[in-house]
């Protein structure tokens, strides 16, 4: 069943889109949506850095993405405002990963893999590594679940209850830097914002509780996976961008209904 | 055996000193009502109690086991969080449901188990932290500013609330207010707090006099009480410019004695 590449292409995007369910209600709740788009635009240097170093390019997204995560956690709140620190520390890495991708004469890289991912290009290796990924940050999250919640609604209520604040921060930060590092294959970098914040955004008008968003988000990323994937392969369309568009109509049906409900 | 004894604290973000010399002991069972004009580091006090920001100097020591109960002045919930009133009850520990409707009932609003945080008006939401605070069962309940916003009637009512919780529940209070002068009746004792403890004392229970009926009316059932500021030390000024505004008709007849 796997040797088929559009049931790899599922399953990978499947993977994607059920860990990037719970880490983007957090995203969204938290306003984090830029320190998401940011983490995986530094992820284009650690590709560039894995392949000149040879290593995989999941671990050098990764160890990039966790460092800037990092470094924007040390710095925010000293002199800068954290949209602009992201900004700078988001396309100056975007930059110097381009241009150290123009250093790497020997190998003939395509660059657009990595801006919109290949996601008909899964191996069953990569579908390891997906999976894999998608586990350890669905079960971080969910093992810290309660203590996430306690943090985001307010810091002292955390202090309070015995939660350091700033240790849930930084599970969210690995988790952020997991997800990159394993949907770049999948969406790309420009696109893994969108499938963090879209279905975490379109579950939000249907639910009542944290967890009720968390699991909408699961659900109406799952189908826009399989009904994108679907519909690229009718309409000869580009596989990561058609899961989006999906997921984009699937927002925009949840707020009519959501604004619907709020006048009647 | 103290709750929480501090010991020459002082507190500062980054180089500006909020809080200096504060010294403090808890004893359970006790109403603190700490008052001090906006920027006095009364919020500050209670987050350094509460273990949300560290002492630049001395120390806090919380008897072992201590349970603390934190309602902190605001808590914006991000419209975009769905979470019922029961749900954030049971963060971040499991309740049952009876728990949870008992602490609502307590707080006096039993209805909102099946609102949305977001939706909750002001008062609405104090009750519902409250509620949350209670369900710790706390040694020690911390509330930040929880009458501001209240008008007089409804002060009232929130602090004959605090004071049947400490006779059921045998909890200490502490308790921040803005208010210098009129404070919560059953205080046991009052701190007037401003940069460093100016003095410490027990509240006048207003009494029947016509003069605070007419001030006060008839309709606070006894929860309001009068705290007359009495400063043992000379202020030397700069440190405290605001301080003399705040109550100088207080302690002013007796500097110019002095």
């Amino acid at each position: 069943m796997l040797d088929d590449f559009m049931t790899r292409a599922i399953l990978a995007g499947l993977g994607v889109a059920l860990a990037a369910a719970p880490l983007g209600s957090f995203v969204v709740w938290r306003r984090m949506a830029y320190f998401g788009d940011a983490t995986a635009h530094a992820a284009i240097l650690g590709v560039a850095l894995s392949l000149a170093l040879s290593v995989s390019i999941f671990a050098g997204a990764m160890a990039v993405a966790l460092v800037m995560a990092l470094a924007v956690s040390i710095l925010s709140g000293r002199g800068y405002a954290m949209d602009t620190l992201l900004g700078v520390l988001a396309h100056s890495a975007l930059a110097f990963g381009l241009v150290a991708v123009s250093f790497l004469s020997g190998i003939r890289i395509d660059l657009m893999a990595y801006l919109f991912g290949d996601i008909l290009a899964v191996s069953r290796a990569d579908l390891a590594v997906i999976w894999s990924g998608a586990a350890l940050v669905i079960g971080l999250i969910g093992w810290r679940w309660s203590a996430l919640l306690t943090a985001t609604l307010n810091e002292d209520l955390a202090y309070a209850s015995g939660i350091d604040p700033k240790r849930e921060q930084l599970v969210l930060t690995l988790s952020l830097a997991i997800t990159v590092a394993v949907a770049i294959k999948v969406v790309g970098v420009l696109l893994i914002a969108a499938m963090l914040i879209i279905p975490a955004a379109a579950a939000r008008p249907l639910s009542r509780t944290p967890e009720a968003m968390a699991l909408g988000a699961a659900a109406i990323g799952s189908v826009s996976v399989v009904a994108g994937l679907w519909g690229a392969y009718l309409f000869d369309t580009p596989a990561g961008p058609s899961v989006v568009c999906v997921a984009a109509i699937a927002f925009a049906a949840t707020s009519l209904a959501g604004l619907r409900n709020a006048a009647g | 055996m103290a709750l929480v004894t501090v010991e020459n604290l002082d507190i500062r973000y980054g180089s500006n000193t909020v809080l200096s010399e504060v010294d403090l002991v808890i004893e359970p069972g006790e109403i603190v009502t700490i008052v001090g004009p906006n920027g006095s580091g009364k919020t500050s006090l209670l987050r350094a109690l509460v273990g949300a920001v560290p002492p630049a100097k001395g120390r806090i020591v919380r008897s072992r086991g201590l349970r603390l109960g934190y309602v902190p002045q605001r808590l914006h919930v991000d419209r975009t969080l769905p979470i019922t009133v029961e749900r954030f009850l049971r963060l971040p520990r499991r309740r049952s449901r009876a728990d949870c409707l008992e602490a609502l009932d307590r707080a006096g609003v039993p209805e909102l188990a099946g609102r949305q945080m977001s939706g909750l008006s002001g008062g609405q939401f104090q009750r519902v932290l409250l509620a949350r605070a209670l369900l710790d069962r706390p040694h020690l309940l911390l509330l930040d500013e929880p009458t501001q916003g209240l008008d007089q009637p409804g002060s009232a009512a929130f602090y004959r609330l605090i004071a049947e919780v400490r006779r059921e529940t045998g909890a200490a209070i502490v308790m921040n207010s803005h208010e210098l002068h009129v404070v919560m009746a059953a205080s046991d004792r009052v701190i007037c707090l401003n940069g460093h403890v100016c003095c410490e004392g027990t509240p006048e229970v207003v009494s029947s006099a016509p003069e605070y009926r007419a001030l006060f009316g008839t309709g606070t059932g006894g929860a309001l009480a009068l705290y007359r500021h009495e400063h043992d030390h000379a202020h030397d000024g700069g440190h405290d410019g605001g301080h003399e505004v705040a109550h100088d008709h207080d302690h002013a007849p007796k500097e110019a004695a002095g």
